[in-house]
């Protein structure tokens, strides 16, 4: 973590830590404000303009991250954000949600030279906002029109990446959206603090810019739209559900009310504005070990939670959720117990709490019960242990440890059917590598298109 | 805490750090507060005849490196816009106030003897320990036939000298402008005017920089700019050589130096000390910090004479000055080769992509097995140029070490591939 967010970070959880917080709005500004001028000319300073750069390759849509930072520090940060945006369309909500402290800035050379890397992430924000505040045009080109027309099932990351860059290529796109707004995870699935002003809705709008993009909203895949017909009707398809279902914990009293999953609890507080109106318990458990259960962690104590306790069955060391999201929810008061197992959910006409057992590694690195239990009141428990498919929906393509199966072109064992971002085994479940996986699909899409 | 007291010009000042003829120096306020802050002496901003000129707004342009600091200044202010009377008022009550400390009363007048021996009189009757003649001013007065019109003329520097030694009887510091193609001309028209020290450089003439919204050469005054005179940081490195120029040429080497020209740190003044000069002018570090740079310039320079060994400026004053060379007299048979510290590197690449693009190819970068890049010099390649240690933003981190050679020395001159060789026998 660098000190930049540390500083934020400690600083937001003395504002906002408090038991029986009354303004829970303030705990959703943004969790680090935007750069100044003065800040981004300053930090974008400290860049050294590496050759070769490891940023760069630590970056899943391998930006060219000193070019854009030169850019920024000579007054230009227009033709910055052109740079950002070039690789990652969606560069204004990665910068904002981005795990910074595990990708580009943990590389940065500047880590060995000053033990502090640049702030990658808030000076790409500062480029991409300051482009998207000028109302320009679009900053990309449509290619020649093909003739083509390719479906996208889903307008998160992955499919809206994949249309932009099929649209700049120069085929029409139809999105086609379960949910009644775009966005998918940047809009239902980030913490409120990360996303701050509606930035999903405005980055879609930005990006529709390009023109050839028509969203159809409400279109479920399997309910609404199946695959056959849509591949029946366009030249190809994309494939970009994301991860649709939630792993359950498998105890009794799992759809009692007051335990929910964690994902539902940030999507329905995405939602709701002013953010005092979303109802919290007041002491809640969450369960797991990866961002979603810090998010959601973090929130409640903000929306003014008396006790959250998040409980994770092995060590920090190995939960998925960085240092900088742990010391996050550490700074906001949330208490974090390690190295136990939900048992028993503990219910007496309402909702009580949970019981545990403590876990620890066998002699085969196997993770065990220790038959020891504790208990954690609780009147909200939400699950966070992880996502998965909605497999019914997918018949034709085939499908591997919960994730759709492609090939290095992205294309899945249905011919002219591709996939990408969350519903594929490509990288990280991030943001930055959906985007990722639109944007290779779609040439590669278009590879196929011009040999089809 | 060694002594930094020094004398130039037989003018004996408490420390060799003296404000420049400028706006710092342009009344009794500000020379008080550069009294109390710890300078040794002013030059008092030139002095004209009466009626006083009139300045324009506005009258700085800069030069700012990306992190907005500034480089340089350039400036399109004329001599004191005050009365005669007014300053020679104020320079008696300083001389009373403050008797130890030095002013030097700077002057400029049109090409006419009365006009400078009247002018001369007047100033040396108010107390001053000598006069510097500005012969540099490169925008404004010289239009009118005066400064750097003056100045890049050799006959004329002598004659204005001259008349000047000829009128009073104290010090007389030439002050030189950096305008001209060869800095020795007019170093030694000084000299035989009877110049006591020669006083360089003045500001380099200069459009620092264009207001690309308007078009127009900043500073911009009512629509149009035009250009002015450069100091600060920026122009050390032309003066540093104009100094050591005339401290090295035989002709000119008796000629004692007020060094000026963007001395920032006690560093500089040591270098400037170093290559010649006897005492240093400082004008635009001041500007852009405040008198109480002075602070770090004593202290700086003294810390450093301690960890010397020295004890007196004279000391070092000119120990520079016997290295400086000319092209021809380098020894070509001498090699040094670039060494990377691979535990100091932190793999930025960026030599590798100087030599690369604009080198020798002499540093090649390649994955390590254990991941990261490994950045080695190829010794065949390297020249020892230097470029690579320059850029690479740790110290200490590429080194530039001497080649044993058995070789001995072997200048230009004396080179088997030197066509015009005069033979050695």
């Amino acid at each position: 973590m660098t000190t930049l967010q540390a500083k934020q970070a400690s600083k937001s959880g003395a504002v906002h830590g408090g038991a029986g917080h009354n303004d829970a709005d303030d705990g959703f500004s943004d969790l680090h404000p935007a750069y100044s001028t003065l800040q981004a000319m300053a930090e974008s300073n400290r860049c050294l303009y590496c050759y070769d750069a490891p940023c760069v390759t630590a970056c899943p849509t391998s930006i060219d991250i000193p070019s854009f930072i030169r850019k920024i520090s000579t007054g230009n940060p227009d033709g910055a954000a052109k740079t950002i945006l070039s690789a990652n369309i969606m560069g204004g909500t990665c910068a904002r949600a981005c795990p910074t402290e595990v990708l580009c800035e943990e590389a940065c050379v500047r880590n060995v030279a000053e033990d502090t890397a640049v702030e990658i992430g808030s000076l790409q924000r500062y480029a991409v906002d300051h482009l998207m505040a000028r109302d320009l045009p679009h900053p990309f080109k449509r290619a020649p029109k093909t003739g083509k027309t390719i479906a996208v099932v889903g307008a998160g990351p992955a499919g809206l990446s994949c249309a932009h860059r099929a649209a700049m290529l120069g085929h029409d796109v139809v999105v086609f959206e379960a949910k009644p707004k775009p966005g998918g995870l940047n809009e239902y699935g980030l913490a409120a603090y990360k996303m701050t002003n509606d930035f999903a809705q405005r980055e879609v709008e930005f990006l529709l810019g390009i023109g050839g993009i028509e969203i159809e909203y409400n279109k479920a895949l399997g309910k609404d739209i199946n695959l056959a017909d849509l591949k029946a009707k366009y030249d190809a398809v994309f494939v970009g559900v994301g991860l649709g279902s939630t792993n359950d914990l498998g105890l009794k009293g799992e759809d009692f009310p007051g335990v929910d999953d964690a994902i539902n609890f940030i999507e329905k507080l995405r939602q709701t504005e002013p953010k005092s109106d979303m109802p919290v318990g007041n002491n809640v458990i969450v369960i797991g070990g990866g961002n979603t259960a810090i998010d959601a962690a973090v929130q409640a104590k903000r929306l003014g939670a008396e006790e959250v306790t998040l409980v994770y069955r092995r060590g920090p060391e190995n939960m998925s959720a960085t240092e900088f999201e742990q010391d996050l929810a550490k700074t906001n008061g949330v208490v974090v117990r390690y190295w136990a197992k939900p048992v028993a959910i503990k219910a007496n006409g309402k909702l009580m709490g949970m019981e545990f057992e403590k876990t620890e590694l066998d002699a085969s690195g196997k993770l065990v019960g220790t038959g020891e239990t504790f208990e954690v009141r609780a009147d909200q428990i939400l699950k966070a242990i992880g996502q998965k498919i909605k497999t019914d929906d997918l018949a034709g393509m085939e499908i591997t440890g919960g994730k759709i199966v492609v090939d290095k072109n992205y294309q899945t064992t249905a011919p002219g059917v591709f996939a990408g971002g969350d519903c594929i085994k490509s990288g990280e479940d991030l943001t930055v590598q959906s985007v990722e996986d639109g944007k290779q699909a779609a040439i590669a899409i278009d590879a196929f298109l011009k040999t089809a | 805490m060694a002594d930094l007291s020094c004398k130039i010009a037989g003018i004996d000042s408490l420390n060799p750090f003296w404000l420049a003829s400028a706006p710092p120096t342009d009344k009794k306020y500000n020379v008080v507060r550069a009294f109390e802050a710890g300078w040794g002496g002013v030059v008092w901003k030139t002095l004209g005849i009466d009626p006083p000129v009139v300045n324009v707004s506005s009258r700085y342009g800069a030069h700012h490196d990306q992190n907005r600091r500034l480089l340089g200044i350039n400036n399109i202010e004329l001599i004191s816009d005050r009365p005669l009377a007014t300053n020679l008022q104020e320079i008696r009550e300083c001389r009373k106030e403050y008797p130890d400390h030095v002013i030097i009363g700077s002057m400029m007048a049109p090409i006419e003897e009365r006009a400078w021996k009247d002018l001369a009189q007047q100033i040396a009757e108010s107390g001053v320990h000598g006069l510097e003649l500005n012969l540099g001013c490169p925008h404004g007065m010289c239009e009118r036939g005066m400064g750097s019109a003056i100045g890049q003329v050799p006959e004329m520097v002598e004659q204005v000298t001259r008349w000047v030694k000829d009128a009073v009887d104290i010090p007389v510091f030439t002050k030189l402008t950096p305008n001209i193609t060869n800095i020795l001309w007019s170093a030694e028209a000084a000299l035989k005017g009877g110049a006591d020290a020669v006083s360089l450089i003045n500001t380099v003439n200069s459009i620092i920089s264009v207001d690309i919204d308007n078009m127009v050469p900043e500073p911009v005054v009512d629509g149009k700019g035009t250009h002015g005179g450069y100091c600060g940081s920026a122009v050390k490195p032309i003066a540093l050589n104009m100094v050591a120029e005339i401290a090295r040429t035989p002709e000119t080497r008796d000629l004692e130096i007020s060094g000026i020209g963007g001395i920032t740190t006690w560093k500089d003044a040591v270098e400037f000390m170093a290559l010649g000069s006897n005492a240093v002018q400082v004008c635009t570090a001041a500007m852009i910090y405040g008198f109480r740079v002075v602070d770090d310039l004593i202290d700086g320079m003294s810390q450093w004479m301690d960890d010397k060994g020295y004890t007196s400026v004279e000391q070092f004053t000119r120990a520079a000055v016997p290295q400086v060379s000319d092209w021809n007299e380098l020894n070509m048979n001498f090699d040094t080769k670039a060494v990377i510290n691979p535990d100091n590197c932190i793999e930025c690449g960026r030599c590798h992509i100087a030599c690369e693009d604009t080198s020798h190819q002499a540093i090649t970068m390649t994955d390590k097995p254990e991941g990261g890049r490994l950045f080695e010099v190829v010794d065949e390649e390297c020249v020892g140029c230097n470029l690579c240690y320059h850029i690479c933003p740790v110290p200490d981190c590429i080194t530039m070490e001497p080649v044993k050679t058995d070789k001995p020395p072997m200048t230009w001159p004396e080179h088997p591939l030197n066509p015009m060789r005069v033979a050695a026998e």
